[in-house]
């Protein structure tokens, strides 16, 4: 029999692969569907740097019962950048299109995540997706788009222009989806709160298809540093990448090619690079032999003279915000947070921040209980397998005085223009010796925070009961004494009991 | 019947009692007044403080001693339930009001100064006991169990209401209790040459019925199994007192041998306090020696009557010739015997043959 060959698009690759991104059931379908329309709502508005206002609405056509699959409307809305109107049709109806492949940090990757919500709602249900954006101009676009899939193209049906007399700036997406809203409602509240909680300047507002509302507000105007587009480091790179560079590049020397291409390389760095690898400064970029771009690779990799990267594209959220969306969402006693200094896994920067809650709502539970955060997005899924959870396992949690009766959360967060995740499903972080490290040092600086928090209350307890027996017996026996000894007044213990607290404070 | 009035020890024994509290209400008054934070030294009664005294012939307290002060977070509470204790004592011995352990342990709920448990009230009672160096009984705590007393001694009451009363310890036949009021009683006139302690409520009315009070002008006094503290003291005032010797008739087994000995030498527990002990009376049976010499009807000894009788035989009180050698009879034989055996030859035997038999040998 004949073989026959055939080309898919990217759109029929993930139509077919759809696991992968996080399309597995149901239940997960709906969650993921959510999550990543979320996650480009606030992606937009860290853009524009706005106070984000994002309104969630999960509908449906017909009641239905815990456990049963349902067709749900899904909205989205939020009053972030808004998107270019000619950039609409593809941003939605083309999988792999995207505006976040610059080298800066950002919750979204790959040109992906939404695009695969459309295309799982456009297979499970057969209707369009409704797009409305203004990026603050005159106008208002609204597009109704379904995408073909074998082409990976967007299919426009339908396109209104609408004069924006507000001037509102945002996005809606609207669209029908395939789901099991019940089966994933733990999740999805789960995944709301942590997100309220990482960006503790957002106003998060759902209501689900029961018409019950959420609402998280924000706790503070003040939004993280945003994050500055970078060059790709020289330890980051691979041979596609420089070749894409010379077939781009405006420079017509080696030496003008590293200074101009690469974060964090000057002349000096150049120069010294060059001579190491035995490439002429003056050679033209462009006519690099293949086999010349390996070792240029190669080298890249082997010298030890590229300063390390700079963290000025990555966006923490800080200690000041990641505390209060702790106290906002956690409401705990006592929280200690803790940013540590930038470091590099294999080229690419990253930012570990941790914190431990503990007490106040913080309930009592037999493991430690983690959240997880990668740029600034709860992870929920596959728990087990993050590194964190191994790095928690690891530490003597007595010597920090905490046991299983301690009611304590801890949070991690990793962020990196590179997150080291270990799928494309963005669920959990792999084990990089750099990164684990950082998170292990990390955690323990919280800990010892906690640690000297709990040392200091049990001694403030310990003298607030101390106080309290003194108080309670010496009156007696002051009073049982003056009885025995036929004495008119009680003996002066006055003094004594100031005694006792002065002993109280000279201790703190 | 002779008439002899006695000198009594109880109304100074209550005076004694109330000062000694009154005084250690003073100390510690004193010593608030002067900014201190109140605290007491007393001697320890810890295991290793506790000596036998061959000089008192009792165990009695060595020189180590413990401070309590209130000044030390621990020392506190049980100092406060101390000074309430005493308080309590002070209050019970002024209005000649009785209590007992279990009363001490409920009245200081009321002071909010609840005893966690029993013990730990009866423990402060007893150190109430080492402090002021009396017996409780002395201020008015009691224990609950009872014994008694049967013959012609004539006492005169010091309890409220009864003060000038007399009464004859003979008048009642199931015998007297000793309980507060006899204790605290003034000792007035006896025809009696001798007390006789028995250890079983059923031997002590054979007696009363067999008249042996009248037989042997004697005192019976019924110890109850191990003899409680005012009675300890009762005998002892009786052979102080009166002059009278004291004979003691218990089980033949380590048990019954041991109620005479802390009659006769004390207990290690009231190490710290005088006055409990008789060291001239005498045990007089049944030893091992009777359940062979008497053929009595007997049981074997169990392990743990022989692992007693093995520490009999190391404790400092039964270093005396005779002790030695019943401890070590009874171990030879293995057997021990009740005083109800010698009704195998009939109910007055033991009055009619053993008993004097008994006496003669103890006098000579
Ligand atoms: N709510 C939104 N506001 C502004 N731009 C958006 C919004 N949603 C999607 N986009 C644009 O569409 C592109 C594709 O989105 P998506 O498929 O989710 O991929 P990714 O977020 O990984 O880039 C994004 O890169 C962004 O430019
Ligand atoms: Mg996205």
């Amino acid at each position: 029999m004949a073989q026959t060959f055939e080309e898919i698009s990217a759109a029929d690759f993930f139509y077919r692969n759809r696991d992968i991104a996080g399309f597995t059931n149901p239940a997960r379908a709906i969650f993921s569907s959510m999550r990543e329309l979320i996650e480009n709502a606030l992606d937009a508005s860290d853009l524009f740097n706005v106070s984000p206002d994002i309104y969630i609405r999960l509908s449906q056509e017909n009641e239905t019962e815990l456990g049963e699959v349902a067709v749900y409307t899904l909205r989205v809305e939020d009053n972030g950048s808004g998107i270019p109107p000619r950039h609409i049709p593809s941003a939605f109806g083309q999988v792999l299109f995207g505006s976040k492949y610059k080298l800066k940090q950002a919750r979204g990757t790959f040109g992906l995540g939404g695009t695969m919500a459309v295309l799982y709602g456009q297979i499970t249900t057969h209707k369009p997706v409704y797009v409305t954006s203004s990026t603050g101009t005159s106008k208002i676009y609204r597009y109704k788009l379904m995408i073909d899939i074998q082409r990976n193209r967007p299919l426009i049906l339908d396109r209104k222009i609408q004069i924006n007399k507000e001037k509102w700036h945002g996005t809606t997406v609207e669209f029908c989806l395939e789901g099991d809203y019940f089966r994933a409602m733990p999740k999805i509240l789960e995944y709301l709160k942590q997100t309220a909680l990482v960006t503790p300047y957002a106003n998060i507002t759902f209501t689900d298809p029961k018409g019950r509302l959420y609402k998280f507000t924000r706790a503070t105007t003040k939004m993280p540093t945003p994050p500055k587009e970078t060059l790709p480091h020289p330890y980051g790179v691979d041979v596609e990448i420089i070749q894409r560079l010379t077939r781009i590049t405006p420079y017509r020397n080696m030496l003008d090619f590293m200074k101009m291409h690469f974060h964090r390389v000057g002349e000096n760095t150049a120069n010294r690079f060059l001579e190491f690898a035995g490439i002429s400064e003056r050679k033209n970029p462009k006519k690099l032999k293949p086999h010349e771009i390996v070792k240029l690779v190669r080298m890249m990799k082997r010298f030890n003279g590229f300063l390390p990267p700079d963290a000025g594209c990555l966006s923490p959220l800080g200690e000041e915000l990641l505390k209060a969306g702790i106290l906002k969402e956690l409401r705990p006693e006592f929280v200690a947070v803790f940013q540590r200094k930038p470091s590099t896994y294999s080229g690419h920067p990253f930012i570990v921040e941790t914190a431990i809650a503990y007490g106040g709502n913080v309930p009592k539970k037999d493991d430690i209980p983690l959240y997880r955060f990668a740029n600034r997005i709860p992870l929920l899924y596959d728990e087990a397998s993050d590194v964190s959870v191994r790095v928690i396992r690891s530490i003597n949690w007595r010597r920090y005085r905490v046991s299983s009766e301690t009611p304590i959360i801890i949070l991690v967060h990793v962020c990196s223009t590179k997150v080291p995740y270990k799928t494309v499903g963005k669920e959990f972080i792999a084990d990089r010796p750099e990164v684990k490290r950082e998170i292990l040092n990390g955690i323990r600086e919280v800990a010892r925070q906690l640690q000297r928090f709990l040392t200091k209350q049990e001694h403030v307890e310990k003298e607030r009961r101390r106080l309290s027996v003194f108080s309670k017996y010496l009156p007696k026996i002051a009073r049982f004494s003056m009885e025995l000894a036929g004495k008119e007044k009680p003996p002066n213990i006055k003094k004594l009991l100031r005694t006792v607290r002065k002993l109280e404070k000279e201790k703190d | 019947m002779r008439k002899r009035k006695i000198e009594s020890s109880v109304a100074e024994k209550r005076k004694t009692a109330l000062t000694s509290l009154e005084n250690f209400g003073t100390k510690l008054y004193d010593q608030m007044e002067e900014g201190l934070f109140p605290w007491i030294k007393m001697p320890s009664r810890s295991i290793e403080n506790i000596f036998y005294s061959q000089e008192v012939r009792q165990y009695i307290l060595g020189d180590k001693a413990v401070r309590r002060s209130s000044r030390n977070i621990r020392h506190i509470r049980p100092l406060t339930q101390l000074v309430w204790a005493a308080r309590f004592a002070h209050e019970l011995a002024q209005s000649r009001k009785t209590s007992t352990l279990r009363d001490v342990y409920y009245s200081a709920q009321a002071y909010d100064m609840s005893f966690k448990n029993q013990p730990e009230s009866n423990n402060i009672i007893t150190d109430l006991e080492t402090v002021a160096g009396l017996s409780r009984e002395d201020f008015n705590v009691f224990p609950e169990e009872r014994s008694a007393i049967f013959g012609d001694l004539t006492i005169g009451y010091t309890v409220p209401g009864y003060e000038g009363r007399q009464l004859n310890l003979a008048s009642h036949p199931d015998g007297m209790m000793i309980g507060p009021a006899l204790t605290s009683a003034e000792f007035l006139k006896t025809s009696a040459k001798m007390v006789i302690a028995i250890e079983k409520g059923g031997l002590f009315t054979r007696f009363i019925e067999e008249q042996v009070y009248r037989k042997f002008n004697a005192l019976l006094v019924l110890t109850a199994g191990q003899s409680p503290r005012a009675t300890r003291h009762f005998i002892r005032r009786l052979n102080g007192e009166l002059g009278l010797p004291v004979h003691i008739f218990t089980d033949g087994d380590p048990w019954g041998m041991h109620i005479a000995m802390v009659i006769i030498s004390g207990s290690a527990n009231a190490a710290h306090l005088r006055e409990l002990t008789t060291p001239d009376a005498t045990w007089s049976g049944m030893w091992a020696t009777d359940i062979v010499n008497y053929k009595l009807p007997s049981d074997p000894l169990t392990s743990i009557d022989i692992k007693r009788l093995h520490e009999l035989q190391r404790d400092p009180r039964y270093r005396g010739k005779l002790w030695q050698r019943e401890v070590k009879k009874f171990l030879k034989i293995r057997k021990k015997s009740e005083q109800e055996a010698f009704s195998r030859y009939g109910l007055t035997y033991i009055v009619d043959k053993y008993l004097p038999a008994k006496l003669k040998e103890a006098a000579s």
